[in-house]
């Protein structure tokens, strides 16, 4: 129930907020008929009325993970953040390594097994994909 | 005859040592990603778009390639469906019914026998009702106008949720949110910027790429980490004896009503907007029920027939899916949707033009679907002992590969952190709007299409000078708007029941036990 009326606000936020944006978009030199904020209205219209809808008539509550879960995922999230953001630095083989290490970790793999997958797939997908298929992956400091 | 001489045509395009090479290959990885639970159709085609596409194969190649894929997810959905009772893919669901029992009797070869010549059946009819159904639909659409193409979107996104939709505000709010997300960038018609705040990397949109990468491959991984553990059992299983792999005739010869009935219910499921695979083997199952066992002796308990309903069903969902795709440019299900989405970043606007100025395209994917679909059987049958075999690899070591080749693939075509981190989000997204039970499909499908839509709206109205009733001003429209509106509505009254016919089906089979 709660979950559903949550995203209702929030949706009934965002409708008002696209509304306002389309309404802050520059007027063209040469207009056509409805011009390029009348589609985007239309949209923050169904936008905003289906999140009343969630308001006013919320399914049932889903089940949520338990907390630690929660923080399971909400750290996954920050290593792939970080991933992308020390890719350029540290260049793909080793940045990698880390994260692919790290996710075989979390789902359930022995410490050793994850550390073994980790530079499998690395360096596995690197000689695959740069070597073989001459794609150009992020460049480290050793040049790879 | 005229459709002959394109079919040959497409053969000619088809029949090149490379393109051959590329069929196989993508046979194999999707046999291979339908087979493994949590890498359905979808997410294992769309992960490779990027990558088909910095390959630099040509369009026809590409295309080749990634339907490969397609078709043969669709096919290798049941391995896992029948080994382990776990579907590999939605569709592949009620291929456990009787799939599993028969797997339990000892049977296990001779049900992925049976269903890989049911799958067989499926797709190869299917694929003919595509070579004749999809130039007649062109025909029709040629008549569309932009206001007409309007209301077909409008159709689209309204029949998107299906029969089964529970709730359909949350179908138009994912849709809303697709087309939203759509808008973003510079204005194709006027040249102003809109929704971008100054952000440069926002000039050109977002790239639906990464949108569908991280919406259906990484928010499988969160999933996953979610039921850490808790999806793992039934892995030690796989390891039972398969037995013979090859169907007797008196098996197939007793089956082959059942694959002829569910061809064409599998067939037509698939061709009608909101229906799709899972409704397609869903209806062959219930159908094929009703039949050949309406006192449910036999049914559920591994019998053949079973097997054999849904697979055919849902191979030829998948090839009936593929008509309003092609003709019309609108896809009617997820898997359809980012189909759409490999033709789009190959340049290519499907729909009826596409027959006229691309025949080769065209036709050559056809006679593509053609050759994949037997060297799917051949793939299926002699060496599913090789794909069951994959099904053993741990998931703690597959879904990591898996995230990775999407970061690889995105990476590949933008080459920028900041696309990176706003795939990371969008499978953050994806994995609470799951949870919501708010669909995706609508959202791809929204970022897909949005501009097309507004665009035809626009020239629409440019051409009426702004008169809205140019929307329902034709015998077409009128039509397409009753069709929308009857396939929004009717879900809020049948939808529920739906729902839980398919689930009463699910929990009376082994999954309950």
């Amino acid at each position: 129930m709660m979950s559903d009326r949550v995203l209702g606000g929030v949706g009934l936020a965002l409708a008002v907020f696209y509304a306002w944006a389309a309404t802050i978009i520059p007027e063209p030199f040469s207009s056509d008929a409805i011009g390029p904020d009348g589609f985007p209205m239309i949209i923050a219209l169904v936008l905003g009325l289906s999140s009343v809808y969630f308001v006013l008539k919320p399914d049932p509550e889903p089940q949520w993970p338990s907390l630690n879960r929660l923080a399971e995922i909400g750290f996954a999230l920050l290593v792939m953040f970080g991933y992308a953001q020390v890719l350029p630095v540290l260049g793909f083989v080793f940045a990698t390594i880390i994260i692919t290490a790290y996710l075989t970790w979390r789902l359930g793999a022995r410490p050793l097994t994850a550390i073994l997958n980790g530079v499998g797939t690395s360096v596995g997908l690197f000689v695959l994909f740069e070597l073989i298929f001459g794609l150009s992956l992020a460049d480290g400091p050793l040049g790879f | 005859m005229d459709t002959f001489a394109s079919l040959y045509e497409g053969f000619a395009v088809a029949l090149t040592w490379q393109n051959l090479l590329l069929a196989l290959l993508g046979c194999f990885l999707g046999t291979m990603m339908g087979a493994l639970p949590g890498l359905g159709p979808a997410n294992g085609v769309a992960i490779l778009i990027p990558l088909a596409f910095t390959f630099g194969l040509s369009a026809i190649a590409a295309l080749i390639l990634l339907t490969s894929v397609y078709y043969g997810a669709m096919y290798g959905g049941r391995i896992s469906s029948i080994l382990l009772n776990i579907p590999g893919d939605e569709p592949a669901m009620m291929t456990c019914l009787d799939g599993y029992p028969m797997a339990q009797a000892g049977r296990a070869g001779e049900a992925l026998a049976l269903s890989g010549v049911a799958s067989f059946v499926g797709a190869f009819f299917a694929t003919w009702g595509l070579v004749f159904l999809a130039p007649l639909l062109v025909q029709i659409a040629l008549l569309f106008g932009p206001g007409e193409y309007f209301v077909l979107y409008t159709l689209a996104f309204a029949t998107l949720g299906g029969i089964a939709a529970t709730n359909q505000a949350k179908s138009a709010f994912a849709a809303a949110l697709g087309i939203g997300i759509a808008m973003i960038g510079v204005d194709t018609q006027t040249g102003v910027q809109r929704f971008t705040f100054g952000e440069v990397h926002l000039y050109d949109g977002i790239d639906f790429l990464i949108a569908i990468v991280g919406l259906f491959a990484l928010s499988e991984v969160f999933v996953f980490l979610e039921h850490r553990g808790s999806r793992e059992q039934g892995k030690d299983e796989a390891k039972m004896k398969i037995g013979r792999v090859t169907p007797s005739l008196s098996v197939l010869r007793y089956c082959t009503p059942a694959m002829i009935r569910s061809t064409v219910l599998g067939f037509i499921s698939g061709v009608l907007p909101g229906a799709g695979a899972s409704l397609g083997s869903f209806l062959a199952y219930s159908v094929e029920k009703q039949v050949s066992d309406p006192r449910s002796e036999t049914f559920g308990k591994g019998d053949p027939r079973g097997v054999a309903a849904p697979e055919a069903g849902n191979n030829a969902a998948s090839g009936g899916a593929l008509v309003p795709m092609l003709a019309l440019g609108v896809p009617g299900s997820g898997t359809t949707a980012v189909l759409l989405a490999v033709l789009l970043t190959l340049n290519i606007q499907p729909g009826p033009l596409l027959f006229q100025n691309n025949p080769d395209v065209v036709w050559g994917l056809i006679a593509a679907l053609f050759i994949g679909n037997f060297m799917l059987l051949a793939l299926n049958i002699p060496m599913v002992g090789l794909f069951t075999r994959v099904l053993l690899v741990p998931t703690h070591i597959l879904m990591p590969i898996v995230a990775m080749i999407a970061f690889i693939g995105i990476y590949s075509i933008t080459g920028s952190t900041f696309e990176l981190t706003m795939m990371v989000l969008f499978g953050a997204l994806g994995w609470i709007l799951r949870k919501l039970d708010v669909p995706l499909v609508p959202i791809i499908l929204g970022i897909l299409l949005g501009n097309e839509m507004e665009v035809n709206l626009r020239r629409a109205m440019t051409i009426s000078n702004g008169e809205w009733t140019t929307l329902f001003d034709s015998w077409l429209a009128i039509i397409l708007w009753t069709i929308a509106i009857v396939g929004f509505v009717l879900p809020i009254f049948l939808g529920k029941r739906v729902k839980r016919k398919m689930k009463e089906a699910e929990e009376e089979g082994p999954l309950s036990d």
